[in-house]
């Protein structure tokens, strides 16, 4: 049976409703190929521009002190990571599950610092832990001591926290307000300890906002500048080294290299760290 | 199969509930139930039926003066962890990270039993529950109705001294509801575990209750076996609420109903200027017109199969509901007796 009209009017719509689709994915292509593939490839190649061509990527892991700063750059963003996570998954735990006096204050006080730069989180910790800081001038009262540790790796950690907290407490809270109470009712009725609980219920229903908080808190602590910068810190992050190779030795295919290598091995971590929390789940589930 | 022992008496004592809120959820109730009992809190929902299980499960504490004893032992204190009680939830709350066994055996984990005799007693509810094959699924992988089983696995596994049940066959379409009941029964009738379930639907109240605890509006209605509540209501509220009722107001005289439609002896010597009585439709009986003691007008006939159900009116002051064999030959607007049986018709008291 020959059918007229409704079906090859159905076929042209669907046509240029495809094409349409097609055209509205234009300016983002555009976006992606100029602003993000472009400079991309240019720093991809600009690594392998040096003087040792592409051994100079090489010279990231070769090289003692690219590859000491590497180092302390991962185990800097690992420990920045974990810490948070610990943290913020307790407090937001707590500030979720509880109603006091004084919560909202204390939540919008927590979460304050996420306008902050980097620059200001750098220049807090000064006056927390600087040589004119608060920690000194306590210290130096009650021991005669004045202890100082802005300008070193535990100050940078600690204006790394301060950093990522926030960020990773409001996602914690918000994975907690979709648990399941009745999850942990079950759990303990079944005879489970509140530590039980926490290890076989809740932290498997966290484990997610756990993945991708912790990505963000990993990658942000990875990259990031303004507080190393201000601090003017004696131990070398990559960012900071990327920043000298670049404006005070010229060094530009070194400092491709760096940046590319950066991100790799963000990215690599991250992928890791994925595909093995997905891997758990999956196992236990 | 043994499912070890039968379980804990339990002891309610002035057990009231006010939540933070100020929400009155429970009034103050004292309840005793058997070793080995199956009893059944049934009311509309918000009358309080899931917070009088919480507070025996050990998941709310009732308010000061109240009081759980289980076996004669005071467990007010106790946490749920240390009660010993198998819990179904209506939601089931299975653990989503966990496969069928893994949820079956979590109580036995938790227990230090050994991996092998673990095993065990899983193939042993698998089995009992008729889920085998499931062992591996994951829980987003199931039915409702294999839910439903596991979540009574996981909660029997433990051999809980008090097996709590809240609404847990609700979840489900109609059918499967109608055929995991009798299942249910069956299992719980095998187990004899001392169990407390909740629900809003007086069949299944009926159909697995020992005893029937009738609530309405956080307090205690009535308590009693399914047929004194079916049979002998002591209010209005559970006459109506528990299977159908006619309720008819009447003056009465020397025990004898002065309806519209005739007088109707309704057993005693009463006198009284208003008598509120309970008449259930399938008491009455449809006789060929003037024979009965009451005359009556049929307004609609309704064949459901097993059984007409009649409407006839202008023999009480509102229409009755009769339920009559489905042979009965009644069409609209014909006249027809009723007679009535003087012990099928229950007087209420005018307050309730
Ligand atoms: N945690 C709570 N806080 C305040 N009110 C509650 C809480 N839990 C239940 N209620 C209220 O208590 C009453 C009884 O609830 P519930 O026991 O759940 O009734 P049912 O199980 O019979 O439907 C309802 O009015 C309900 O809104
Ligand atoms: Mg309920």
């Amino acid at each position: 049976m020959r059918q007229y009209g409704v079906p090859r009017w159905g076929t042209i719509l669907t046509m240029s409703q495809k094409s349409f689709v097609w055209l509205c994915l234009l300016p983002l292509a555009a976006v992606t190929a100029a602003f993000f593939l472009l400079p991309m490839a240019r720093l991809v190649v600009a690594g392998a521009e040096g003087e040792h061509g592409l051994a100079g990527y090489l010279a990231i892991l070769a090289e003692p002190r690219y590859r000491g700063t590497l180092i302390n750059t991962v185990v800097l963003a690992a420990a920045t990571t974990i810490v948070t996570l610990v943290v913020a998954t307790i407090a937001g735990m707590f500030l979720q599950r509880h109603r006091f006096p004084g919560r909202a204050v204390l939540i919008a006080m927590l979460t304050f610092p996420l306008a902050f730069p980097g620059v200001v989180v750098g220049f807090m910790i000064i006056l927390l832990a600087g040589r004119q800081g608060l920690i000194g001038e306590l210290s130096n009262r009650m021991f005669g001591e004045k202890i100082v540790f802005a300008y070193s790796i535990y100050g940078l950690f600690l204006g790394y926290l301060y950093f990522s907290i926030p960020r990773v407490i409001l996602t914690i809270m918000a994975a907690v307000q979709k648990l399941d109470v009745g999850l942990e009712e079950a759990a303990r009725s079944l005879g489970a300890s509140p530590w039980a609980v926490q290890r076989d219920v809740v932290l498997p229903a966290l484990a997610p906002a756990f993945v991708a908080s912790g990505a963000i808190a990993f990658a942000t602590a990875m990259g990031a500048f303004g507080t190393a910068f201000t601090l003017a810190t004696n131990i070398d992050v990559l960012p900071m080294l990327i920043y000298t190779e670049f404006t005070l030795a010229a060094n530009f295919a070194t400092s491709a290299a760096l940046s590319v290598g950066l991100g790799l091995i963000t990215w690599l971590i991250l992928a890791l760290a994925r595909s093995f929390s997905g891997s758990t789940v999956a196992a236990a589930g | 199969m043994n499912a070890g022992g039968h379980g804990a008496a339990v002891r309610i004592e002035a057990c009231g509930k006010t939540f933070a809120d100020g929400t009155h959820a429970l009034e103050p109730a004292t309840l005793d139930i058997a070793r080995s009992e199956t009893l059944v809190l049934l009311g509309p929902s918000g009358c309080g039926k899931t917070t009088l299980l919480r507070i025996i499960a050990g998941l709310e504490v009732p308010d000061a003066g109240g009081k759980v004893l289980f076996d004669g032992k005071d467990v007010t204190g106790v946490p749920i962890e240390h009660r010993n009680v198998g819990m179904v939830f209506q939601s089931y709350a299975l653990f989503p990270n966990m496969t069928v066994a893994d949820n079956i055996g979590y109580g036995l984990k938790i227990r230090g039993m050994a991996k092998d005799e673990r095993a065990a007693r899983i193939a042993e509810l698998v089995a009992l529950t008729n889920i085998a094959g499931l062992e591996n699924r994951r829980i987003d992988q199931l039915s409702g109705g294999q839910r439903q089983r596991v979540a009574l696995a996981r909660a029997v596994a433990i051999r809980p001294g008090i097996l709590l049940l809240d609404e847990p066959l609700t979840a489900l379409d109609a059918a499967l509801r109608d055929r995991l009941r009798s299942e249910l029964n069956r299992l719980l009738r095998e187990l004899g575990i001392t169990t407390i379930y909740v629900t809003h639907d007086q069949a299944e109240a009926m159909e697995l209750g020992d005893r029937i605890v009738v609530m309405r509006k956080g307090a205690i209605a009535q308590i009693g076996t399914p047929r004194e509540v079916y049979f002998t209501p002591t209010n209005r509220f559970v006459a109506e609420f528990v299977g159908a009722a006619n309720i008819v107001e009447a003056p009465m005289e020397q025990g004898e109903l002065i309806l519209p439609g005739g007088r109707l002896p309704a057993g005693g010597e009463a006198t009284a200027a208003k008598a509120i009585v309970m008449i259930r439709p399938e008491t009455i009986r449809v006789t060929e017109v003037g024979t009965g003691p009451v005359s009556a007008v049929v307004d609609a006939v309704n064949f459901i199969g097993d059984r007409l159900r009649l409407v006839v009116s202008g023999a009480a002051g509102r229409p009755l509901n009769v339920d009559a064999p489905n042979t009965v030959q009644a069409k609209v607007g014909d006249r027809v007796g009723l007679s009535i049986a003087p012990e099928a018709i229950r007087v209420l008291p005018s307050e309730s």
